[in-house]
């Protein structure tokens, strides 16, 4: 399988980035690690006239503590998430969810803004950055603003990003003492999770994310409500599906879906000590 | 780029695949694609000193980069720790899926220098065998880690 032919440029900068960006509007895609982009353009599903490569910009790649939050670089590999102490020391559930991505090889190359940036119900690192309140820093022509992760995705594989503009960094509230937990249902080791639920509690809060329950990354903001009024694990989990549309396919309906989302929530839930 | 400690260096179009780039620019058919679409691990090589899929790679994303296929692992004569394990543990039968699954367990020790049955099992979940061989391939990681340490 071989992409559409398409015109290639290499950003030097953040800057060049989105100067190339402003240039080819919306016949430009980003390509960071490729994880996500390559495989679309080799199914010919994204045929982007112009490719403009961020790869090599390495000044993106960071991990570091700014005040209660971390400060995570939008290009900073999936393996490199996973193994960072400052991560597991204050957002342990989302080095969870990073070793949760495909396979080794896939997180050796893919980063936390490609994930981010291509808005996949099935991805695993939004469910866990909804569930820990993350912010997205975005740059543009006329400079910076910040996203809540809440407002980022607004549909299937469509996020708040205008064309011209570029995700930089990724804002995790430093949790150190939250209790968390990472539940994933698939059928094979390296697959998307069918259903997944991302679940923190922390100081009488909770989040939840659930992967692959709606066409865009989403909480279950009725099990956070019912968790904060004292239900149970068991309880609170049945609201799970609340409001949620999930996808049918081959490997599961919308109804099965709905019954995963359930159980994963309740499991997950136990597991962060309610 | 660099492969196996050779510049090679060539004009390409943008969408070539690595994996294309090292079979048929460098003439190196010791990777093998499998899947075609990041799921098997037959192409896998290092970028970097890393494994990574070189079927969802762009050849232009390794420019100036340092690459190493299974034919830039053997000293010569001498065969890397790691094939001389898959090769005493027979952890093979057809062999199509083994360059990707040697590269692969190579990172992994890199990573992991003294892994559990387990560690070795979840490290290679990213390289599919389809003559069910898994179990003489995890005896092979396993006595590779041991000799190294």
């Amino acid at each position: 399988m071989i992409p559409v032919a398409f015109d290639y440029e290499l950003a030097t900068s953040a800057e060049h980035a989105l100067s190339l960006l402003a240039e080819h509007g919306d016949d430009a895609k980003v390509l960071a690690g490729g994880h996500s982009l390559i495989p679309l353009m080799k199914y010919r599903l994204a045929t982007p006239a112009v490719v403009v490569d961020v790869g090599r910009l390495s000044d993106l790649s960071y991990v570091r503590e700014d005040g209660d939050h971390l400060a995570i670089g939008a290009l900073t590999r999936h393996r490199d998430v996973e193994v960072s102490d400052l991560v597991t020391a204050n957002a342990a559930l989302l080095a969870e969810a990073t070793r949760n991505v495909g396979d080794p090889q896939v997180r050796h190359r893919g980063t936390i803004g490609g994930a981010l940036a291509h808005g996949d119900p099935a991805s695993d690192i939004p469910a866990a950055v909804l569930a820990l309140r993350g912010t997205l820093v975005v740059q543009g022509p006329s400079g910076t603003r910040e996203v809540a992760v809440d407002d980022f995705f607004t549909g299937f594989l469509e996020t708040a990003l205008a064309p011209d503009e570029l995700l930089t960094e990724v804002r995790i509230p430093r949790v150190p003492d939250a209790r968390w937990s990472f539940q994933k249902f698939n059928r094979r080791a390296q697959d998307w999770a069918i259903v997944g639920a991302a679940v923190l509690v922390a100081e009488g809060n909770c989040g939840v994310g659930l992967v692959n329950m709606d066409a865009r990354p989403v909480r279950a903001v009725a099990v956070e409500a019912a968790v904060k009024s004292g239900a149970s694990a068991a309880d609170a989990a049945e609201a799970a599906p609340e409001g949620l549309e999930p996808p049918g396919d081959l490997n599961a309906s919308p109804e099965y879906r709905c019954h995963l989302a359930q159980v994963l929530t309740r499991r997950g839930l136990e597991q962060a000590g309610r | 780029m660099t492969i196996n400690g050779t510049s090679v260096s060539a004009d390409v179009e943008p969408r070539m695949l690595l994996v294309h780039f090292i079979r048929e620019r460098a003439g190196l058919t010791g990777t093998n694609i499998g899947c075609d679409s990041s799921s098997c691990g037959a192409c896998t090589i290092h970028l970097g000193g890393e494994a990574v899929k070189s079927c969802t790679v762009l050849a232009v994303q390794a420019d100036d980069c340092d690459i190493t296929t299974i034919e830039g692992l053997a000293d010569g004569d001498t065969l890397h720790p790691m094939q001389q394990a898959f090769h005493e543990c027979h952890a093979l039968q057809c062999g199509y899926c083994t360059p990707g699954m040697v590269m692969a367990a190579v990172s992994l020790l890199d990573e992991v220098p003294d892994p559990t049955e387990a560690d070795v099992r979840e490290g290679l979940e990213g390289n599919l065998c389809r003559c069910t061989g898994y179990h003489n391939i995890v005896r092979a990681v396993l006595q590779a880690a041991g000799d190294q340490s």
